[in-house]
């Protein structure tokens, strides 16, 4: 369904030079699956989620929807094509309202599917109903909102870019639990999971490690995981003792 | 009596209705009175030096609306007006007032809305202005509304001012007295494109212990518009005051935005928050990664920016 072929994206850097941020990428996604991608801070996963939305544009190779090149489509162009990311930092708007913003995500959903959207969260939709997209949601509310308005697309391609910051671990089992339910097995759409968490990646159908801008490991969850477990519940131990930050 | 599709339209983009409603109302086309009507509780009728509308709603009216609005239809004609209204002891009333100017002709067309407001103890007051502009002509379409409103004791107010567009030049002046346990929120929403200029001078006196006052003011400014925003908030007792304002600058526009406090009595508190920016390119980029086109996305942060 959706194929990343040779990808490379560079920026200028302050000398000028170009910097590639990740490298000859080789990626496929089916429907029916979930993909986890994983990795250090600084290594590319965030990039190849922008580059897949065009919100950055790939210097060189191809970006294949369905086997058209979508390299060169705006952002619009490719959220109609059924394409839609959930931001890692999603931007506040004064005066959009939370129901704004998914009928804008969803036109025409009317108040009974606005009120299961935020249910679906764990928010309580009374509570939102007029309230600003704005200043006064906390982050966890803003990560909630996201990515109820990715889910209500109802897109072929939902990326959801580390859903879980932010969140608390109750609704991060929700979260999860609402991803599974809609796209594992699903015969047209599949979901890509840009995560560090060790409740998520498990059950994610596929891994890939990013690194360094270049694809480091990639596999079936299966063969992934116990790859990788040991770091990230070592890395988690020491969050948990205040040993390192929660960025890694 | 009814009117011009067009002219219907006007009435209805800066009021909202749809229709002419039955109570106290009066339009004013062209600077004639086409209708006039009181309601049991609220009188409309000349002022004394025949100038305008004297509007008086009687002690106790809970629940009522009086339309005041005006429109200009003839090409180059300049209207002036002075209004007074009001709202007696224990009222809860809106009043909707507002003016349109259609303009073909390439002579100027204007309005000046001189309004002195009191509204008195106990009472509740919402007051509705939006401004509008249209037309293919080269004249333009000017509108300058002088607003003096008091506040007596234990009494509130709200002031909705709006240019929806298509205005040429304004110079809004707004001057506000807070008394004893009053409150006072003005929102002023302003938007002006193509070559377009708005000047908008707003001062709250909070003359009275336990005062409250809130500026609220959001601006837009496209194209090579200018826009100049100052406004005042003078503290004379113990009495809060907050003051904000923003505004979203595109194009080649101007804006110039000048918050003042001042305090004249050591028991009061004003506060003010002032931001000018472009639309962030994230907000942008968000909004197209639901499907709306660059355009669609500017128009829906403008528009929820406005609201």
């Amino acid at each position: 369904m959706l194929k990343l072929e040779n990808v490379s994206m560079a920026i200028g850097d302050n000398t000028g030079e170009a910097r590639e941020i990740i490298t000859g990428i080789n990626l496929e996604f089916k429907p029916g699956k979930l993909y986890a991608i994983t990795g250090p801070n600084g290594g590319g996963k965030t990039t190849i989620a922008k580059v897949i939305m065009g919100i950055y544009k790939n210097n060189s190779g191809h970006v294949l929807l369905d086997g058209e090149d979508i390299s060169n489509l705006s952002v619009s162009e490719r959220a109609k094509k059924g394409i839609a990311y959930a931001f890692q930092q999603p931007p506040r708007f004064k005066g959009l309202t939370v129901p704004d913003m998914l009928n804008i995500a969803r036109p025409g959903l009317d108040q009974v599917g606005i009120r299961k959207s935020l249910r679906d969260v764990g928010l309580c939709p009374e509570d939102y109903q007029d309230r600003d997209v704005g200043p006064g949601l906390s982050g966890g509310e803003m990560k909630r909102i996201e990515i109820a308005q990715v889910l209500a697309r109802d897109a072929r391609v939902s990326i959801f870019d580390e859903p879980e910051a932010g969140v608390d671990l109750w609704t991060i089992q929700r979260l999860i639990g609402l991803i599974i339910a809609k796209y594992q097995n699903s015969p047209k759409s599949t979901a890509i999971i840009i995560t560090h968490n060790e409740r998520v990646l498990p059950i994610c159908d596929e891994i890939i490690v990013v690194d360094g801008g270049r694809i480091d490991k990639q596999g079936s969850g299966a063969e992934i995981w116990p790859l990788i477990k040991d770091d990230i519940e070592c890395k988690v131990k020491l969050q948990c003792r205040g040993e390192i930050g929660y960025e890694f | 009596m009814s009117f011009k599709a067009e002219d219907m339209k006007l009435i209805s983009t800066i009021t909202d209705l749809t229709d002419i409603p039955s109570g106290a109302i009066n339009i004013r086309v062209d600077g004639q009175a086409v209708i006039r009507n009181s309601s049991p509780n609220i009188s409309v009728g000349p002022n004394d030096d025949g100038t305008g509308l004297k509007v008086e709603i009687k002690a106790g009216t809970r629940d009522e609306a009086v339309h005041v609005p005006v429109i200009v239809t003839k090409a180059g004609f300049k209207d002036k007006v002075y209004n007074t209204f009001i709202v007696n002891e224990d009222a809860d009333v809106t009043i909707i007032a507002g003016c349109g100017i259609h303009n073909d002709s390439h002579a100027d067309s204007g309005h000046d809305g001189i309004h002195t407001i009191i509204v008195k103890k106990g009472s509740h007051m919402k007051y509705v202005e939006k401004h509008y502009g249209e037309g293919s002509g080269r004249g333009k379409k000017i509108l300058n509304p002088t607003t003096d409103i008091t506040v007596e004791d234990g009494a509130s107010a709200e002031m909705e001012l709006v240019q929806i567009a298509g205005v040429d030049d304004t110079l809004r002046s707004t001057i506000a007295r807070i008394h004893e346990n009053d409150s006072l929120k003005i929102t002023e929403r302003l938007m002006t494109h193509d070559d377009q200029r708005a000047e908008s001078l707003i001062d709250v006196y909070l003359k009275g212990t336990g005062g409250n006052a809130q500026i609220l003011s959001r601006a837009v400014a496209r194209d090579k518009s200018s826009q100049v925003f100052k406004a005042a908030l003078i503290g004379q007792a113990d009495a809060l005051g907050h003051l904000e304002c923003d505004a979203i600058i595109m194009d080649q526009a101007k804006i110039q935005s000048v918050p003042q406090l001042v305090a004249e009595d050591a028991q009061a508190v004003l506060t003010h928050e002032a931001a000018i920016g472009k639309i962030a390119g994230e907000q942008l980029v968000k909004l197209m990664s639901l499907g709306l086109s660059e355009e669609e996305a500017v128009n829906t942060i403008i528009e929820g920016f406005l609201k």
